[in-house]
């Protein structure tokens, strides 16, 4: 089986939201999860410029520049949505409030340390947002990333090289070759691609890996990316 | 007197912010940027600013042409990254060394206006704790988990976008125009309010989202 591409990993995510929950998406990758719980499920999408129930994008002609979630797309509400103002959105972020955020990610460490907001860049200025406050405060926190970077490097690692966003925070990853826990062993890889070897997967991770007992092929339905 | 918080131009609405002067801009994703009231600040041209917004770099906002204009000493912010290849008029003058730059998490950024307002001078937060950002910051230890001392931010000036006001100054947002508003204006010693429109009964006391005791200015400016 190939890698899975952005929007099946998104997919992959989405299979592990559960009815009820508060989740926060994070600009870019994240975002696409919620086109994958089906709109009849009560979940509800927090967006840290106060939205509580996010809906699908607007369509065009009906787009509002005051009605946008954190990353300025124009979006519509779904029932029981409500609009606060930042100090008691972040109220919900810090204080446990949300059931799960889904962040995108530079590097992760075997420890669960996250870096995923300063690329070290001298031409581009820093931005953090709400990185921070959502891996500190909610109560589990999942990265979406691809497993090595574009030259190859691996960005599941013993100790982050980049600037941390928080300490010990995430407790799960989904990458294009499997989906891993931070358990208090290290990484514990649940799901990896049909027709790799756990040797292959280990070479292209540069923290020490374990494998569940029940050990699943991670697969997702055939999703096509626009363009 | 009776109380009627309405200017009638948007350089009567900044007429006395001055040199030195911290700027506190609301405004988040596209939603309640005050552009008009950023706009005729620039006019103003007050030096050695310093602004405290959510980003340094929005594209919908005006906040950029502040900095532009050279008018910017230093930003406190949560984003600094423009959107283009091409370095923003922030970044420029940010690489250059030109501008100073506090970048702050948006939950702390938030919380420390709100303490600003609220008469807190300084919390402890676990957010940070162990990054770069909370370098040089006592730690203190609560329930067995290490927290950040974070002091407040206070300003001069408020600049908000809502929609409806009254002569009180009591203020309504649409969808998402709320964010930074309620906690700038209760941070800054004068706070302004560029809105849709200017309703001539009182707004009714449930529909207000920033009492107008906060407000001490308001500019009609439409749509």
């Amino acid at each position: 089986m190939r890698p899975l591409n952005r929007l099946q990993m998104a997919w992959r995510a989405a299979q592990d939201i559960r009815e009820g929950m508060l989740v926060n998406l994070g600009i870019g990758m994240p975002v696409a999860v919620a086109d994958y719980v089906p709109a009849d499920v009560d979940v509800f999408f927090q967006s840290e410029n106060g939205v509580i129930g996010v809906g699908p994008l607007a369509a065009p002609e009906r787009a509002d520049t005051d009605l946008v979630d954190a990353g300025s797309r124009r979006i519509t509400l779904r029932p029981g949505a409500s609009i606060v103002d930042s100090s008691w959105s972040f109220a919900m972020i810090r204080g446990g409030h949300i059931d799960v955020s889904i962040l995108g990610a530079f590097e992760v460490a075997g420890n669960g340390d996250l870096a995923n907001w300063d690329m070290r860049s001298t031409r581009k200025g820093p931005l953090v947002g709400g990185a921070m406050d959502l891996a500190t405060g909610a109560r589990q926190v999942w990265v979406m990333m691809e497993h090595v970077t574009r030259q190859g490097t691996p960005r599941l690692l013993e100790a982050c090289t980049l600037p941390l966003t928080a300490v010990g925070c995430v407790t799960r990853v989904y990458t294009d070759l499997a989906v891993l826990d931070i358990a208090p062993t290290g990484m514990l890889v649940r799901e990896m691609l049909s027709g790799m070897s756990q040797a292959q997967l280990q070479a292209q991770t540069g923290a020490r890996l374990g494998f569940a007992a029940d050990l699943r092929a991670l697969t997702a339905p055939a999703l096509m990316l626009a363009g | 007197m009776p109380i009627d918080k309405c200017v009638s131009t948007a350089s009567d609405a900044v007429a006395d912010v001055g040199d030195g002067a911290t700027v506190l801009i609301s405004g988040f994703g596209g939603a309640g940027f005050p552009n008009v009231l950023i706009r005729a600040l620039r006019e103003r041209a007050p030096k050695a600013l310093t602004l405290v917004v959510n980003s340094a770099t929005h594209r919908y906002s005006l906040t950029h042409e502040l900095i532009a204009a050279g008018l910017v000493r230093k930003v406190v912010c949560t984003a600094a990254r423009g959107h283009d290849k091409e370095p923003s008029p922030f970044e420029r003058l940010w690489v250059e060394g030109k501008i100073e730059l506090e970048c702050v998490p948006q939950g702390t950024f938030t919380e420390r206006i709100r303490a600003g307002g609220a008469g807190i001078p300084a919390f402890y937060s676990p957010v940070g704790f162990g990054t770069e950002l909370a370098t040089g910051k006592e730690v203190r230890l609560f329930d067995g988990r290490p927290h950040v001392l974070e002091h407040a931010i206070k300003g001069d000036v408020a600049l908000v976008r809502a929609d409806r006001a009254d002569r009180y100054g009591n203020l309504t947002f649409r969808y998402a125009q709320m964010n930074f508003a309620p906690v700038m204006a209760t941070a800054a010693k004068l706070a302004l309010a560029e809105v849709a429109t200017v309703v001539d009964q009182p707004l009714p006391h449930e529909r207000v989202q920033l009492p107008g005791n906060f407000i001490d200015r308001v500019l009609a400016v439409g749509t």
